[in-house]
């Protein structure tokens, strides 16, 4: 087996790896807060893209629409959070994850009745989309300035949840949700501001994903979007860099799995392709399914016991 | 008379707090026996062990002289451990809290957990479950009609002992606040102990309803055959009803005895009934 | 409110008699329209995919509304019980054109019957094994490792390794569906059939269900959905209560993705995605979390607004040469997500809440509707 065999899928499991990790990290903060699996966070992400979709075609330069569908992402996670989970506060916890996947149904619903149900083609955002050469494989920019991005992202967050107030608040919060409310830490704002770092990173995913694949469709974001969760249980779930690790792990070693067939057969291990790509997606699972089992706790996880 | 519970150098760490340090008790058949001590003493911790709700760090529990919970120090806990024992115990039994209860030890709660969306009559029946003969399909299909029956009539039967038989229709959480306690008590005999734990079974009860339960849990205690340990912050009850008192302070023992001699003891006046003058 | 019922024999009172006959009436007007009306009416589309949904709504109320266990694998278990019984049902001589890229493996044919049967056991069997392991953790891990499983479930069921078995990922087809329930009489008139038999089929496992939650083990499951740390000290195993529960839902949902084959005459894999879980979970939701005459009465209404009644919002209206705004191809389901949002925010009981009919009948105020029904 040769390097340039492995080489290009390593590079795009990387740039995949860190839109992931970009969406995972949304996940996870909300996860630490709220205990929700916010179903709709992919199809957030999948929104922003079709958003920038639209603000492009509508002419705008490319200046004003990427930063404005960046905005427009934030608002619709805001008044998500505002409108369909703020009111289930103190309701069980199935009846917010029962909404939470009536949002995405909707958002879904909404994208298929305007765009028609067809793939819309995303933009081509000049620099970032130029092919380039590295060590004999060719790709795009994209790739390389993902993982540099989230790196520069991820720190920046974490300076920001280790020393501000803000961040203070939410490490309160996320420790007991009760007490730090009675301690004066004012939650909806917490919540909301939780709501808006994850549909900012959420957004700027979306913009590295979508140059890559180049289509955005309705249900683009559900699988982007199950699978940053994963990433986010593998990681540990509430913990910022655990979820951008097993993003990474996720992307890697999917894209690996796209091309084992081929890497297989040239490495001279098999004779013939056995379809093993249709397992790109099955794997993300079958890692979540036997972490839960060795590890439910991830990799960096807190074990948290139950008061009886 | 032999012991029905006993509980060797129980020690219970969560990380490096120490909730229960090296416990020793022991319940013996047909008393009553109290265990009391200021509020996060470490007492419902304590009954946690015995009912399998946790793990020990270290220690044993015996219940009619079987081990029914044993561990020791291991893996990470090797080095935070800070009770005393090491060593002493080699054993690991843990059993799921269902079998402790099988085996024929029942508990209520300290905040009441009733079956909120069942009737009064329902939660006592839930609790005659285990004891059923019938796997899922004969029961699906009613071919234990006979033994459902029976549950039904033993259901009803307990509710008029403990004098919640009109309102057996009344959905649980619709009960005032003793009667719920009351209700907590029966679905547990239900489960046909021999050994009954209460955790304070007269929190938030007025004087007369707390007069009520110590008579309560005499007859109870007579008429089903039963050993009592009980976890409970009103002294007056504490002192009318028990045989025997354990005090405990930051899960240690301080002391035991009867309730004069823990009346009179000084470093429980200084400790407990010092600070609480109820 | 005083019990009137003894609770120790249960009486069957005015109101369950009134349900019983509202229940027989049903399946009497079905088998009399079906001779009557003609076929193709879309009457009888909602009435089979209605019955059909109604058994799978059920079998996830039985998880989440009954024992509390917050599952989203519905789709996966419907998909292996769906190919189990093509698998299974088709005829010797349909094998060689519809396996026409693989030699098929399997060489017996069942009846529809067994098939139906063989079809829940492997649901069941799959979820056996996957709930070894889940079931131990908390609900909402539960809900993405099951999401996840149906994903698994839809790629290897896709596999061209698994070709002799599953075809692949091409369709199978030509094996018996509702339509071969009509009987062809001597005197040349036929004996519809086609949409009494889901109805007797689906009608059959929510009865069974019914009883199971009705019994002791219904009650323990009750017990584990509104409080596991009291029901576990109540000498329930947990484990083995869920994983129980577990594997009858996903019984009957392999039944009810049988019937959903035989509904749409053709299966492929790719169709059974989590979309198909989220809307039985909002059929569910509609008719009330925990109750089963509710999932039973919003599988129909879902349906038929979905095929029938709503079809008009996807088309392009006028009133005289005026054109209704909005209304083009989707617009319908846009319409159906904003109901639902308002029901999951407004009127989060659903129709009937935890309440069945007879109670509604009997003008119950419920138990405590939908509050408590997980933590």
């Amino acid at each position: 087996m040769s390097f340039s065999t492995v080489l290009p899928y390593l590079l795009s499991g990387i740039s995949v790896g860190g839109q992931y990790a970009l969406i995972a990290i949304g996940y996870t903060m909300v996860y630490g807060i709220l205990r929700l699996i916010n179903f709709a966070h992919g199809d957030v992400f999948m929104v922003s893209g079709i958003l920038m979709v639209y603000l492009n075609a509508s002419g705008l330069p490319l200046y004003i629409s990427l930063p404005l569908s960046v905005l427009l992402t934030v608002v619709i996670g805001f008044v998500i959070e505002r409108v369909a989970y703020k009111p289930l506060r103190s309701a069980p916890r199935m009846s917010i994850m029962i909404s939470a996947i009536g949002v995405s149904y909707l958002l879904q619903n909404l994208v298929l009745y305007i765009t028609g149900g067809l793939n819309q083609v995303y933009p081509t955002i000049p620099w970032i989309s130029q092919s380039i050469s590295v060590f004999g494989a060719t790709t795009r920019m994209v790739t390389l300035v993902t993982p540099v991005l989230v790196v520069i992202l991820v720190l920046a967050l974490v300076l920001l949840i280790n020393h501000t107030k803000v961040g203070m608040a939410m490490r309160a919060v996320s420790k007991d949700f009760e007490t730090s409310q009675l301690m004066g830490v004012k939650i909806n704002s917490v919540i909301s501001v939780t709501f808006i770092i994850g549909s900012f990173l959420a957004a700027i995913g979306s913009i590295l994903y979508f140059t890559n694949y180049t289509t955005v469709i309705q249900t683009s974001g559900a699988m982007p979007g199950l699978k940053a969760f994963v990433a986010a249980v593998f990681g540990g779930i509430g913990s910022v860099p655990g979820a951008v690790v097993g993003a990474f792990i996720i992307g890697i070693c999917e894209s690996i799995i796209k091309g084992l067939d081929l890497i297989l057969l040239q490495a001279g291990v098999t004779t013939q392709m056995l379809g093993l790509s249709t397992f790109s997606d099955a794997f993300t699972f079958a890692l979540l399914i036997v972490i839960l089992i060795v590890k439910p706790t991830g990799l960096f996880g807190e074990k948290t016991t139950d008061k009886v | 008379m032999s012991a029905v519970l006993q509980v060797k150098d129980i020690t219970m760490q969560f990380g490096g707090v120490v909730a229960v340090n090296n416990l020793s008790m022991h319940v013996d058949e047909g008393e009553i026996v109290a265990l009391i001590g200021p509020n996060g003493a470490g007492k419902t911790t304590a009954f946690n062990c015995i009912t399998g709700v946790y793990e020990p760090t270290n220690g044993e529990v015996l219940f009619h002289d079987k081990v029914i919970a044993a561990n020791h120090p291991t893996g990470k806990m090797k080095k935070l451990y800070a009770g005393e024992n090491r060593g002493k115990y080699t054993r690991v039994v843990s059993n799921t809290p269902d079998k402790i209860t099988k085996l024929g030890i029942a508990r209520t709660f300290q905040n009441i957990r009733l079956f909120k969306t069942q009737t009064v009559f329902e939660n006592v029946l839930i609790a005659t479950h285990l004891r059923k003969s019938s796997n899922v399909l004969t029961a699906t299909f009613r071919l234990n009609a006979r033994e459902e029956r029976a549950m039904r009539e033993e259901s009803l039967a307990l509710l008029e002992t403990v004098g919640l038989a009109d309102v057996a229709g009344e959905m649980a959480t619709s009960l005032p606040y003793g009667k719920q306690r009351r209700l907590e008590i029966a679905r547990a005999l239900a489960t046909k102990p021999s050994l009954l734990l209460l955790d304070e079974p007269a929190a938030g009860m007025n004087p007369q309803e707390t007069d009520e339960l110590g008579a309560f849990i005499r007859e109870i205690k007579e008429r089903f055959k039963l050993t009592v340990f009980m976890i409970e912050h009103h002294m007056n009850l504490v002192m009318d009803i028990s045989d025997r008192i354990y005090v405990i302070d930051f899960g240690k023992l301080i002391a035991e005895g009867t309730p004069a001699e823990v009346q009179d003891n000084p470093e429980v006046i200084q400790a407990y009934l010092g600070v609480d003058e109820e | 409110m005083q019990n009137t019922i003894s609770p120790v024999k249960k009486k069957a009172d005015a109101a369950t008699w009134i349900t019983a006959g509202i229940i027989l009436a049903v399946y009497v007007a079905v088998f009399v329209l079906e001779q009557f009306l003609p076929a193709t009416s879309m009457l009888f589309t909602v009435l089979k995919k209605g019955a059909t949904y109604a058994l799978v709504a059920v079998s996830m109320n039985l998880l989440n509304g009954f024992t509390g266990l917050f599952s989203l694998g519905q789709a996966g278990f419907m998909l292996i019980g769906a190919y189990t019984y093509a698998i299974f049902s088709m005829p010797m001589e349909a094998r060689a054109t519809v396996y026409q890229y693989y030699d098929c493996a399997i060489n017996v044919t069942l009846g529809v019957v067994p098939s139906l049967i063989l079809a829940g056991l492997v649901a069941a069997a799959f979820a056996f094994l996957i709930g070894l392991p889940v079931l131990r953790l908390k609900s909402d891990y539960l809900a993405i490792a099951t999401l996840g499983f149906a994903e698994i479930i839809r790629a290897v069921f896709q596999w061209q390794k698994l070709g002799p078995v599953t075809n692949g990922s091409n369709m199978l087809k030509d094996y018996p569906t509702f339509n071969d329930f009509n009987i062809t009489l001597a005197n040349g008139r036929t004996l519809y059939l086609s949409t009494l038999m889901p109805f007797i089929i689906a009608g059959v496992c929510i009865a069974i269900i019914v009883l199971l939650i009705n019994s002791s083990y219904g009650r323990a499951f009750k017990a584990i959905r509104d409080d596991e740390v009291a029901a576990e000290a109540m000498g329930i195993n947990l484990a083995r209560h869920k994983q129980l529960s577990f594997c009858v839902s996903s019984f009957f949902a392999g039944v009810g993705g049988a019937m959903l084959a035989m509904y749409t005459n053709t299966i492929q894999a790719k169709t059974f995605t989590s979309a198909m879980t989220y809307e039985i979970l909002l059929i569910v939701v509609l008719g009330g979390i925990g109750s089963v005459s509710g999932s039973c009465v919003a599988s129909f209404l879902f349906v038929a607004c979905s095929e029938w009644w709503l079809r008009f919002l996807d088309q392009e209206q006028y009133i005289g040469t005026w054109q209704v705004p909005l209304l083009r191809n989707g617009f319908r389901l846009v319409v159906f997500s904003i109901i639902i949002m308002l029901v999951v925010l407004f009127y989060r009981q659903g129709m009937f809440g935890m309440r069945e009919l007879p109670d509604i009948l009997r003008g119950k105020r419920g138990r405590r509707a939908g509050k408590g029904a997980v933590k």
